[in-house]
Order: structure tokens, then sequence, then C-alpha cells
């Protein structure tokens, strides 16, 4: 999996893309974590993502859960029908602020 | 003279045997892709079956073998009528099957999910008596549709 971090409109982007599974989720959750405690909104921009699993997964809850403890927005963008499927199996489709893509989501940001 | 139909057993559509590593799981999932694809299964019924299988597979690397070891995983999935029939065996020590259980999803916290997943996407879920030569086997039936 990889990963690039940029800042747009006072948000911190995560584009990642690969497989977010098992191996690869040590690095998801520190990449996410950190941007968390920058305290500022941050996008999980997923449109690259290959597959997702529950371990990929549960690097989202857990940057939500931070974010949410520091009061600041934390959303999906670009999620696919294949990890739309993984998000309604945890029941995680109406948890999650999920955008069809980036540039919707920082337009909500405005 | 009589002529009576053979019985027609399931047929054996893949059989792999791996380490018990993460790394793994990334050619295991293609090649569950190829296999369920093979036998007609559409889009949404492979990303499952593989979903399902990959998870099951997480389970035995994290928890049946654990970080201080490593061991083989059978895998095995048989095709009959409508249905595809996975055999996952593992050596590691004996699973405590009363503690396999899905949790509770309005707990919203990570990680946990993996049982959850198997039992929504496959049809019949079941631990068989363990093998007489050690470890767990895991038989999981998906229906095709």
């Amino acid at each position: 999996m990889d990963h690039t971090t940029s800042e747009e409109n006072g948000a911190i982007i995560i584009t990642f893309g690969g497989d977010m599974v098992l191996d690869s989720s040590p690095d998801c959750r520190k990449v996410l974590l950190e941007s968390v405690a920058k305290n500022m909104p941050v996008l999980a921009d997923l449109s690259a993502v290959t597959y997702i699993d529950s371990s990929g997964m549960a690097c989202m809850v857990e940057a939500l859960q931070s974010a949410r403890k520091s009061g600041h927005a934390f959303a999906l963008a670009g999620v696919s029908d294949a990890a739309m499927r993984v998000l309604s199996l945890e029941r995680l489709d109406s948890v999650f602020s999920i955008h069809e893509s980036r540039e919707a989501d920082l337009k909500s940001l405005d | 003279m009589v002529m009576t139909d053979a019985p027609t057993g399931p047929i054996p559509v893949l059989s792999r045997t791996f380490r018990s590593r993460a790394d793994e799981l990334k050619a295991v999932r293609k090649e569950v892709t190829k296999t369920a694809q093979n036998v007609g299964c559409g889009t949404e019924d492979v990303q499952d079956f593989v979903l399902a299988i990959d998870e099951a597979c997480q389970n035995i690397i994290r928890y049946a073998y654990g970080e201080d070891q490593e061991g083989e995983i059978t895998l095995k999935i048989y095709h009959k009528d409508r249905e595809l029939v996975v055999m996952l065996r593992d050596f590691a020590e004996p699973t405590d099957v009363e503690m396999v259980k899905p949790r509770d999803l309005d707990d919203i916290r990570p990680g946990g999910l993996g049982t959850h997943f198997i039992a929504e996407i496959m049809d019949r879920v079941e631990f068989m008596p363990p093998p007489l030569d050690g470890g767990n086997l895991l038989r999981m039936v998906k229906r095709i549709s």
C-alpha cells in the first residue's frame, strides 16, 4: 500500500493506493493517526485502493474515533463498490461521512 | 441391464497450501477470485467470497498461530451443484470454538469483525471435528446465486 499526503482548503488529504489489508494496516494506521493528531479535518481518498478488508477498515474506524475526540472532521472519498460492501457489512456506511470525490468533500468544508 | 447415473461428488476446484503470513494472502485472493469466476459467480459473489476466505485466513494467522509462530494453511475449494464448499485447515493449537463469535456491531470500534463478515457472507460455517493429526478445520459453504 502506498500513500501521499497533502493539504488543501485547510484539510489534510491522504490518498491511499493499493491493498489496505492485514500487512499494510500498521502503516495505514500510523499515517491516519498522525494526520488526525494535527487537529485539522482529514480526508482519506480511497479511489486508488484496490482492495480493503476488516484490517484496513479498522484503521479508518480508529482514525474516525480519534478525530471525533478532538472535534475534527474525518471523511472518506472515492469509496469503490467493493469498499462500500465492506462498510455496509460492518454497518459503518452510515457512520462515516462519505463523499463521491475529494472535490465534493473539500467543497463541503467551505 | 440397469443403467444408473453415477453419483457426482464435489469437484475440487482449488487446492493451495501456504505459509501463515499476511504477505501470502494477496496471491491467495487472486487465486480464489479466479476460481469463483471460473465457476460462474457474479461480481458481487466473487468479492464476498474472496473477502470471507481472506478474513478466515487472517484469523488463522493472527489468532490460531499468533505472532510467535508460523505454520501452514491449506485451502481447498469444491464445487457441487450450486454451492462452493471451502475447507480451511491449519496446524496450530485447537481453537476453542466457543470463543469464536461475531461481536456486537453497535459497539463501533476497530477490529474484531472478520468473524462477522464470514457469518454474513457464507451460508454455512462450522468447525469440523479436530483432525487426528492436530490443528483446526473450518468448513464454509456459499450458495452461488
